[in-house]
């Protein structure tokens, strides 16, 4: 990457960000990040916290002004109206156009409509941007009750959102119990179950009609497909994301459901490329997603581009999966991939669960080579770098088991649950010998040499 | 149902409160034509109850999670105008109680039967500061105990606060004057108590406190130079600032509502550094001063370094840890005091910083970027700006109230003790920047 060369990114989320930092550790060219949306970068997982009032608008923005101008990065607040591909030039709307050698579209992925009647109405809205943010925060004022439509992540966060506003809440989930389409029956149970002594009725196995408004174009009822009414001033939609491509529109930029890339990450088009939720992989790897939109995998993609267009990168390799979230007052960690199902023949797993229904523990795992496969977590804390370590490097559970005490990484003083695991362990593979001596987490971060201190990997 | 019955134990203790500052005030000022117990216990009384009315039901209501709903949109905690009413009222005790005590009269008087049962001494302002101090540590600690209820670490590390500034802080000096000895804090140290090891107070604890007094010398020196490096060595500085000291125990229960407050940007950490290491300095030389004065007989600077001392103690002591530590809690925050000017605060960062096991472990590459910890970071530490990047949290400021690892909404912080080897490396999980912010 040469210094007079100018790359421009639109989108300021996490992997347009990433992309920029990453890249600027490494090269001295350009750099331009264009948003729409807000004039620097911001936590966007961390909305709910402002609605709340745990925080202000100013604390969810990870970086100060200081820190963009000594990067040497530009940042513009301004719309991209229109790519010239052969031009390589933007038309932006305030600003008159800009001229770039590479671009990156991290422009991210907005909320699915369905086309219901009545969605237009005022009071009916998603949340996923800075926008939506500031309009639930108005749409919400003296209200009493509100519909959520999904039972996914972002439904939990409006239901706990709402509630702290002393609305009632009720969610209309498609599935028998709250985000199975993602959880196994029991964790799925507990959760749901949580949720509802949190105080949030939970409408199961039951999908959105129709929504219903007065004579001033207000929602005022949301009709299910059983034919339930549920009175209601404010709907939330929270039925999932999609890309968002538009900007591609009327440009020689491919796309399908995202803007179709390859593991490097380029588009159809030379010299423009695209990370995160909008990107979608053409040739996904077996058992692989296209799309990823979590936060993490956005980051990982600004990482992993700006060492592709520094020339030292190779072909984008996510490596173990890892999500976490967060339900009322349940935390949730999962690493490697637990299916919500699976076939009892080939796979099998030791699940522990409190009798409080508040924690539980779930290492799956292959039964023909007792390789673990994946671990859920909820209200328990494990160690990041130890589980994906076992991950990549394809631990058995009865490795896992070995060292499985060092992973927790609950706070100090915490009742440790890990002896019960260990106990259900033994008595199900009882040839099976515990081991000498446990080892610290520090020892096995040494053994497995988990720590970098090099600033960057370049 | 519920809800009902805690609003209106809510609207019962707000009501016992404005009676009880009623009664408080009446005390102070109608003095001498009341009887100021009558008065004060009144108003003690009726604060208590009114404060558990408030603080119980409030907090019990809201699920852990929800502890800090609407913080920042309530007017009191977010720099309101109750906000300053509140700082004004905090400071304007200080005033009165520093240079002004005879105006508390009143006051002092209605402390004067349980001085007298506690030590065997008439009440005075000191006193009185003390009893109302240890009081805002219980009651404001029973509210943290509800607040982080599900979490033992904030259990028993408020528990611990309040029983050091209950015990050690104002029964057993008392105690001690009861029995005619010298009136001695067990858990305030030099530099903090920077005249314990000062030739004058050395002098007159062996003289008047015969072995009890060598003893509290020996204590005071062994803590100060063996105890505590060896503490901080394998605890960090929180075995002190957020288990023990008084100031610490003030913060972490009073000051708890106001901790989000703290300003953590860059410029309020070269503030920070630019005074907190000053102090400690002079109180060092102001140390060494009178000791080669009192060595050399007074020949050496006269009465010149008692002058230092004294002016230290005006400044420091009173300005700084008092009327601003303190008064100001509801405009910038609780901690003040400890991270601006403590000058046992900058000897602990600096054993934390260098010669220490303790850090905040960030769990992988899971930050999401929420400063939730960097808010409500009472030192003002910039948590997510390690967080975000994979790396531990090392700052010398850090008082490990863990406070930033209970609020992470996906359980990314974890204080922990390990050893000092690659203590300071990040995880492989994440690529980071070499930026450093202080330069």
């Amino acid at each position: 990457m040469k210094a007079d060369q100018h790359v421009v990114v639109i989108g300021n989320g996490i992997a347009g960000i990433t992309l920029a930092q990453r890249l600027r550790a490494r090269a001295k060219c350009r750099i331009t990040v264009i948003s729409a949306e807000s004039a620097t970068h911001f936590s966007r997982p961390a909305l709910m916290y402002v609605y709340m009032g745990h925080l202000r608008q100013q604390d969810i923005i990870p970086y100060a002004d200081w820190y963009w101008k000594e990067q040497n990065i530009t940042l513009l607040h301004d719309h991209v109206e229109k790519i010239d591909t052969d031009k390589k030039e933007l038309q932006l709307q305030k600003g008159q156009s800009i001229s770039y050698d590479i671009l990156v579209l991290a422009i991210g992925s907005s909320a699915v409509y369905y086309n219901w009647p009545g969605q237009q109405l005022k009071g009916v809205q998603a949340l996923v941007t800075w926008q939506d943010l500031e309009l639930m925060q108005q749409q919400t004022i003296g209200i009493k009750q509100a519909t959520i439509v999904g039972g996914g992540l972002i439904g939990v966060e409006m239901a706990e959102m709402l509630q702290s506003k002393g609305i009632e809440v009720t969610m209309l989930v498609r599935e028998p119990l709250y985000w199975r389409s993602n959880l196994p029956q029991q964790e799925a149970q507990l959760v749901t179950q949580h949720i509802q002594q949190c105080g949030i009725n939970l409408l199961l196995q039951d999908e959105l009609a129709e929504i219903l408004g007065d004579t001033d174009g207000r929602v005022s009822a949301v009709k299910t497909k059983t034919g339930a009414e549920l009175p209601c001033q404010f709907a939330g939609i929270a039925t999932g994301v999609k890309p968002n491509i538009s900007l591609s529109k009327n440009t020689a930029i491919e796309t399908d459901k995202g803007i179709l890339v390859n593991y490097l990450f380029q588009t159809s088009c030379k010299d423009i490329y695209a990370i995160g939720d909008c990107a979608q992989f053409r040739e996904p790897a077996p058992g692989e997603p296209a799309l990823e939109q979590l936060w993490y995998t956005g980051r990982q993609h600004g990482e992993a581009l700006a060492a592709i267009l520094c020339g030292g990168g190779t072909p984008y390799k996510r490596g173990p999966w890892f999500n976490s979230a967060k339900f009322f007052n349940i935390e949730y960690q999962t690493y490697g991939f637990v299916p919500r199902d699976w076939d009892e023949q080939h796979y099998s797993s030791l699940y522990w669960e409190h009798p409080g229904k508040t924690k539980a523990i779930r290492l799956f795992y292959n039964l023909r080579n007792s390789q673990l496969v994946g671990i859920n977590l909820l209200g328990v804390r494990y160690r990041h770098d130890l589980c994906h370590h076992w991950l990549r490097s394809n631990y058995t559970i009865h490795h896992v088991m070995q060292e499985l005490t060092a992973a927790n990484f609950d706070a100090e003083f915490f009742q440790r649950y890990e002896p019960e695991l260990l106990r259900q362990y033994y008595q199900q593979f009882p040839e099976q010998q515990a081991p000498a001596k446990q080892h610290a987490w520090w020892q096995l971060r040494h053994r497995f040499s988990l720590f970098s201190t090099t600033p960057d990997n370049c | 149902m519920h809800r009902k019955l805690n609003s209106y134990f809510i609207y019962t203790g707000y009501t016992l409160l404005a009676v009880s500052i009623l009664c408080l005030i009446t005390c102070i000022v109608a003095y001498p034509y009341t009887d100021p117990v009558l008065w004060g216990w009144s108003g003690i009384g009726l604060l208590i109850v009114g404060s558990l009315c408030v603080i119980v039901p409030d907090r019990l209501q809201a699920h852990v999670a929800q502890q800090n709903n609407q913080l920042w949109q309530q007017d009191a905690t977010s720099r309101g105008w109750s906000a300053w009413l509140l700082g004004v009222v905090l400071t304007g005790f200080y005033v009165l109680l520093y240079w002004f005590p005879e105006t508390l009269q009143g006051l002092i008087l209605a402390f004067e039967p349980l001085s007298q049962w506690l030590r065997n001494k008439p009440s005075d302002h000191w006193f009185v500061y003390g009893a109302l101090y240890t009081l805002a540590v219980l009651l404001m600690g029973v509210y943290a105990l509800l607040k982080y209820r599900n979490n033992r670490y904030h259990l028993i590390r408020t528990c611990s606060v309040i029983f050091f500034q209950l015990g050690f802080a104002f029964l057993l000096p008392g105690l001690l004057l009861a029995f005619n000895q010298p009136e001695f804090y067990f858990s305030y140290f030099w530099p903090l108590k920077y005249d314990y090891l000062f030739p004058g107070t050395v002098g007159y604890l062996i003289d008047n406190g015969a072995a009890l007094g060598v003893f509290m010398v020996f204590w005071g020196a062994v803590i100060s130079f063996i105890a505590t490096p060896v503490l901080t060595y394998f605890y960090g500085k929180r075995w002190y600032c957020s288990w023990v000291c008084g100031c610490g125990g003030l913060a972490e229960t009073a000051g708890d509502p106001y901790r989000h407050l703290s300003d953590n940007s860059r410029k309020a950490w070269q503030w920070e550094v630019a005074i907190i290491y000053p102090i400690l300095g002079f109180v060092i030389i102001t140390t060494l001063l009178l000791w080669a004065n009192s060595w050399s007989g007074g020949t050496l600077f006269g009465d010149l370094s008692g002058g230092f001392s004294s002016a230290y103690g005006f400044f420091i002591g009173s300005i700084f840890s008092g009327v601003v530590g303190v008064g100001f809690y509801p405009i910038l925050g609780n901690r003040v005091w400890c991270r601006f000017g403590c000058p046992m605060a900058a000897y602990l960062g600096l054993l934390q910083k260098h010669f220490s096991r303790f850090r905040i472990t960030t769990n992988g590459g899971q930050c999401i970027s929420c400063g939730n910890c960097s808010t409500y970071c009472e030192m003002g530490i910039d948590v997510r700006w390690y967080a975000q990047q994979g790396e531990p949290i090392i700052r010398s400021s850090c008082v490990g109230c863990g406070i930033c690892a209970h609020v992470c909404p996906r359980g990314v912080l974890k204080l922990e003790n390990g050893p000092r080897e690659n203590r300071y490396a990040g995880t492989t999980l994440i690529n980071r920047d070499a930026v450093n912010i202080l330069s």
